[in-house]
């Protein structure tokens, strides 16, 4: 095996465990430079499949080179040296250990040819990244790490059990197309789907990601969901329920989003809503759905860290980033409100941003296929996701009242990580044709035409005015310190409640047997008592006289009978 | 973490008038986007794109119902702060 064979997420696996042997400034750079190695071994990949090795009958696959492969691969290096940058004040271990391994783990993910070294990988990524949740140390990070964890292994065995099923029906083990045709294949979708946060599936994310650490929140946003969407255009594009499903997840998280205080939970909805995007072109399947989807991803997992990065750094100098807490930051914090402005303009689909250019492919394909509803969710949801994340995030967090509180600006480290982000949104924005040639597909698409610009402008403009009129005459609702109800209350307070509520019905119950024996056992005590007593009618001294009559009665009776 | 530095500086959002100059500048500016409607050649998908100044009104329309409806959402999902943690 040379090295061109290895997996270049292996880079990373293998070079995070010897982080913890070096320190200071060494370590910093150790850090920066294995995700430009890694980098520069997937630049050396040719399209192909190496490193495989044969187990029994099947072949397992390690590097799988193709063109979906290698645009994931490319996102997820780029994520995780931005987010090793971010990190880079940071001098905790474990979370620099984790993090490293959990890239690339994902990276891994991405490459692989079979569904076998894709579980192992897949489960990797639980494994390593709930470390980033569990590295605030307290009791709740615990818990809700818990959680986590085991939506996430879950995930991965319903993942293992799927492929078991095809290798049974199949006797191949490659991942390819798979659809939802067999009953493997339905549970490799419900596996990809947990990942992805489906609609009732989701809520792991806006549960968990918010109460990660400040650098570890960065990380988890780049990895996870975009590997379930490359997993779901590797395995199932063309699958029409896709479709509706991603509709309908561009469309309900943008609710939530507008009511929430704590601004990365708004953020994870946002994510929610931008993963919709996605799987609607996945669903769809056409060239230009599938190019919209991953283009989407690429351009998805730069402006979504530039957007955590900001309110990351507004939690780490004011620790809070609850929008009733803060406003006016952008007198202390002018590089990061910039940058979160750039973040929010990407997200928001702006002329010359990123979104603009990959977001619109997706929405034409919808409406090149004739799905008008599922058109008219997208437009809404666009609108929608430019109120919470490019209206929402911003003002309240920089602007809006002042909250009075001044900070220092953000660690260097930190401005430098979120300026290359932004430059990047912006480059991918203005000049997209780097990224459209290394999409899946050939592409044969214009972002830049008056049509687009002008109605794209129009639709941000109007959803901005609403904003403002809604703000100005005191309709828009206020942040509010509070919890918001989502699907984690099933388990968080339905079935402990339920379950509890049975344990102490089973408790009662049995405390209720236990009173009606004893009140059984005092019946017949009593009765044996009243009728053999000292005072019972069956223990009583009786009179001669009476013996003697009752002798008559019985001999009486016997002579009836004898005559008889 | 609040710092003792007010350093005195002035920032022009806080001048009375400011946040009034935004909010024409951002009524001008719809207006405008919304006149640009007649001056382009549009290559719409469905009929309805065809409609003058459709994707303004869709914008605010759909704004303000997002913004209102979860609103009312409030009543059944809102709970206090600390609700999980009892």
């Amino acid at each position: 095996m040379t090295i061109e064979q290895f997996s270049p997420g292996l880079i990373l696996i293998v070079g995070a465990a010897f982080v913890p042997l070096l320190s200071g400034y060494l370590r910093s750079a150790y850090m920066l430079l294995l995700p430009v190695l890694c980098g520069w071994q997937m630049l050396q990949l040719t399209p192909g499949e190496y490193g495989t090795v044969e187990v029994f009958d099947y072949t397992l696959i390690m590097l799988r080179v193709d063109k979906l492969s290698l645009i994931f691969g490319y996102i997820f290096t780029i994520a995780s040296f931005l987010s090793v940058l971010y990190a880079l004040h940071m001098k905790d271990t474990v979370q620099q250990v984790a993090g490293m391994a959990y890239a690339g783990a994902a990276i891994c993910a991405a490459f692989t040819g079979d569904l076998i070294s894709l579980f192992v990988f897949w489960e990797l990524t639980a494994i390593t990244s709930v470390f980033l949740i569990w590295a605030v140390r307290t009791e709740r990070a615990f818990r809700t790490g818990m959680r986590y964890l085991v939506i996430q292994v879950g995930s991965g065995v319903l993942l293992l059990s799927g492929a078991l099923l095809i290798v049974g029906e199949t006797g191949s083990i490659t991942f390819g197309h798979i659809g939802i045709d067999s009953l493997g294949g339905k549970l490799i979708l419900l596996s990809f789907g947990i990942k992805a946060a489906f609609p009732l599936l989701h809520n792991w994310l806006q549960d968990a990601y918010p109460e990660a650490t400040v650098t570890g929140t960065v990380f988890l946003s780049s990895f996870t969901t975009k590997l379930a969407i490359y997993a779901l255009a590797r395995g199932f594009p063309g699958t029409e329920m896709l479709i509706w499903v991603g509709a309908t997840m561009t469309a309900f998280p943008i609710f939530f989003a507008v009511i929430e205080n704590d601004l990365r939970r708004v953020l994870a909805y946002s994510l929610n809503n931008q993963l919709g995007f996605m799987v609607v072109g996945i669903g769809i399947g056409t060239e230009l759905a599938l190019n919209g989807a991953a283009s989407h991803a690429f351009a998805h997992i730069l402006y979504k860290s530039l957007l955590f990065m900001s309110m990351g750094a507004v939690l780490f100098r004011t620790g809070t980033v609850n929008g009733s807490e803060l406003g006016g930051l952008y007198k202390s914090m002018p590089w990061s409100t910039g940058f979160c402005i750039i973040g929010a303009a990407s997200i928001s689909g702006f002329p010359l941003f990123s979104g603009f250019v990959t977001k619109s492919m997706i929405l034409t394909a919808a409406a090149d296929e004739g799905h008008w509803i599922t058109w008219t969710v997208l437009l809404f949801a666009s609108a929608g996701v430019f109120h919470h994340s490019g209206i929402k995030i911003p003002y309240f967090a920089f602007f809006a009242h002042d909250s009075g509180k001044r900070v220092k600006e953000a660690p260097i480290n930190m401005l430098v990580a979120m300026g290359l982000t932004s430059f990047l949104c912006i480059f991918i924005g203005v000049n997209p044709a780097p990224l459209y040639a290394i999409l899946p597909y050939p592409v044969d698409y214009v972002p830049y035409t008056t049509a687009h610009v002008i109605t794209m402008l129009q639709l941000l403009a109007f959803a901005a005015l609403a904003f403002a009129v809604l703000n100005r005459y005191g309709f828009y609702p206020p942040e509010l310190r509070s919890t918001n109800l989502d699907t984690d209350w099933i388990y968080r307070r339905l079935i402990p409640r339920t379950v509890s509520a049975f344990l102490r019905s089973l408790v009662e119950a049995r405390n209720e047997l236990r009173r009606w024996r004893a009140a059984l056992l005092m019946y017949i005590l009593d009765r044996v008592f009243h009728y053999h007593g000292p005072r019972g009618v069956l223990a009583r001294t009786w009179a001669i006289s009476g013996a003697a009559l009752w002798v008559m009665v019985l001999l009486g009776g016997y002579l009836l009978v004898y005559y008889l | 973490m609040a710092d003792h530095k007010e350093d005195g500086k002035k920032y022009w959002l806080d001048k009375p008038g400011s946040v009034d100059k935004v909010w024409r500048a951002l009524l001008l500016l719809c207006f405008l986007l919304t006149a640009a409607d007649l001056f382009y050649e549009k290559h719409p998908h469905f009929e309805i794109e065809k409609w003058f100044g459709f994707y303004s009104a869709f914008g605010f329309v759909f704004s303000v119902g997002l913004v209102l409806g979860a609103k009312e959402l409030r009543r059944i999902l809102m709970r206090k702060e600390d609700y999980y943690d009892d």
